[in-house]
């Protein structure tokens, strides 16, 4: 495969080295786990933590005459996730064997598909944290088993095989090497793993392993000619990605410098020492002799088929963030938290639908997050519901409660108090409109300090001194704006 | 039979020999380079047969592949799944170190 690399990554993404800056080159291989009941040729189980090879049929530990029959769930998956990442759908692709030893691999050889691949090339945008939206090319998606677990530190001269994962379906997302910085391959995979979630094909949960990433990472100058490149494999958490490509990157730069040259290898990251290291392997371990698979016909899909699913997806986060922007006008970084995943999206319509969905936005954005984060739960596990929200919320636009008050309010619902209303009623939190009442209370403060009065004539600056004390009197209850204009009056400012 | 150019060699065999994990004395190699290249000679002829505007077959069955529904209906039998291995353990198969 040629690959050509024309974007030149921001100049703020060059590395620097000794004797010049150099530029990143990263494509990456995501295994997402279709969220399939069954594995993608047999009827055995995929649900994760069971005892050792109780999830194993006669199909996945590789025996003699059992013939696979593809799961057509798995199929409509691939052609789902395709779609999402804006492919092309092949109606014809092909399954192949990929032929090689290991001990977790019974069959000797992984059905996955090679020359003709369900999905085809597709795009997506990323946003980098802190960085402009950036184009992502997608090569191409296929379906393939997965292996089986090999577990070495059971024993010291021995390793133990578990099959429960042997043929689960996984969809392999190659990307071009479009991205140029190691925070462009966290929001790649960030922004497919919100796509896979959005679809519902994948759970996309890194710490189990149901999506992990190879990362290809070679450098070069600036716009020059493409570096050889090393593959890192299984990388399974977006801070573990940045580390490894970060590392990986230095290592290359400094070879190079040093007058040497890449090899191109595999290697694997060592998570706690952060560093990368070469899985040594024999020289032709990639020969993988890939042919046809005899016992599969090929997978034809019909139009009807890919339409149906077509009809049925529901909006991806990007264009979700899009109509966030545009129909309830929130700042586009907004948008893109409040999209993040599903819920939240679905949290935050639920409180802006009827509301000023700016209020609703920073209400979620700050207040809620925030005590969420310092509860260490999330929005699944929220105390406060959406329509509980949006109550608070209104008790503010009907001027029941000031916007301090609120906050007051709301720290007691996280607390499972109660409703913004009823913790209202009961703590007579209930906002002072009575014009006469507040008067009351300005008049008590003006006739308790004529010096400030005296000072505040010539420094109307002081005003917000008397309103403070205007406020404390009333318990803050009394109506922030009423207590301004009769303050301004009263002191002549 | 000497070595047809484009044909298979004796490293070829030994290197095929050793990714199919089969043991292949040396002195064996050439007569077995011998056999394929006869073989595939023979296969060649198939060259001679007019294929135009035939697409590629992937099998010789004209019916596209049967689907299964997602509906679990196997697992659960790991007594059998083990009964052959050499070694098991713990409900795992245990194997020689496949790492140094």
């Amino acid at each position: 495969m040629t690959f050509i690399a024309p974007r030149v990554a921001d100049k703020k993404d060059w590395l620097s080295g000794e004797t010049g800056d150099w530029e990143l080159i990263i494509g990456l291989e995501v295994h997402a786990q279709v969220a399939s009941k069954a594995k993608l040729f047999s009827g055995a189980p995929t649900e994760f933590g069971a005892e050792p090879n109780t999830q194993v049929s006669l199909v996945d530990a590789g025996l003699p005459g059992m013939l696979p029959v593809v799961n057509e769930f798995c199929v409509e998956q691939a052609v789902r996730t395709g779609l999402g990442l804006n492919a092309q759908i092949n109606k014809f692709s092909r399954f192949d064997r990929k032929n090689y030893f290991y001990v977790d691999l019974p069959q000797g050889y992984q059905i996955s598909q090679f020359e003709f691949p369900v999905v085809g090339e597709g795009e997506i945008e990323i946003t980098p944290e802190g960085g402009e939206p950036v184009s992502v090319g997608i090569e191409r998606l296929h379906l393939e088993q997965d292996a089986g677990k090999s577990i070495h530190d059971l024993s010291p001269d021995e390793t133990y095989v578990d099959l429960n994962r042997s043929g689960v379906a996984l969809m392999e997302i190659v990307s071009k090497p479009d991205m140029r910085s190691a925070a462009e391959a966290s929001a790649y995979v960030d922004a497919l793993r919100q796509i896979v979630r959005a679809l519902g094909t994948c759970d996309g949960d890194m710490e189990k392993g149901n999506l992990r990433a190879d990362v290809n990472v070679s450098v070069r100058r600036p716009g020059g000619e493409l570096g050889t490149r090393c593959e890192i494999k299984n990388v399974n958490s977006l801070r573990f990605i940045r580390q490894a490509i970060h590392y990986e990157a230095r290592r290359h730069i400094e070879i190079l410098e040093a007058g040497g040259s890449i090899d191109q290898e595999t290697r694997l990251f060592d998570n706690v020492k952060g560093e990368t290291r070469t899985m040594r392997s024999k020289e032709d371990a990639h020969d993988y002799r890939y042919f046809p698979d005899p016992d599969l016909l090929p997978l034809e899909l019909t139009d009807d088929f890919i339409a149906k699913i077509k009809a049925d997806l529901p909006e991806l986060p990007e264009a979700r963030k899009a109509r966030f922007v545009e129909q309830y006008g929130v700042p586009a970084y907004d948008a893109g938290v409040l999209t993040a995943d599903k819920a939240t999206g679905d949290y935050f319509e639920a409180v802006a639908t009827g509301r000023d969905a700016k209020i609703a936005s920073n209400w979620m954005m700050g207040e809620l997050f925030g005590a969420l984060n310092n509860a260490e739960t999330d929005l699944a596990d929220s105390p406060i519901s959406a329509d509980a929200l949006g109550g608070l919320i209104d008790r503010i636009a009907d001027k029941t409660i000031s916007g301090k008050i609120a906050k007051d309010v709301f720290g007691k619902m996280f607390a499972g108090e109660g409703t913004a209303d009823e913790i209202i009623e009961r703590d007579g939190l209930k906002q002072v409109t009575d014009m006469g009442a507040i008067e009351g209370f300005v008049d008590e403060v003006i006739a308790a300090n004529p010096d400030q009065v005296e000072k505040a004539k010539q420094n109307p600056k002081l005003l917000g001194f008397f309103v403070g004390q205007v406020m404390k009197k009333s318990q803050g209850k009394a109506n922030p704006q009423a207590v301004n204009e009769l303050l301004r009056q009263k002191l002549g400012l | 039979m000497a070595e047809p150019e484009h044909g298979v060699s004796r490293d070829d065999v030994k290197k095929i020999a050793r990714l199919a994990r089969l043991h292949v004395e040396d002195s064996q190699c050439g007569a077995i380079a011998d056999d394929l290249n006869g073989i595939l000679a023979w296969i060649e002829q198939l060259g001679e047969v007019n294929v135009e505007g035939v697409e590629p077959m992937t099998s010789a069955v004209d019916m596209r592949a049967p689907m299964r529904p997602d509906i679990v209906t196997a697992g659960g039998i790991r007594d059998q799944i083990l009964a052959n291995a050499p070694k098991a353990e713990d409900g795992f198969f245990v194997v020689p170190r496949s790492v140094e």
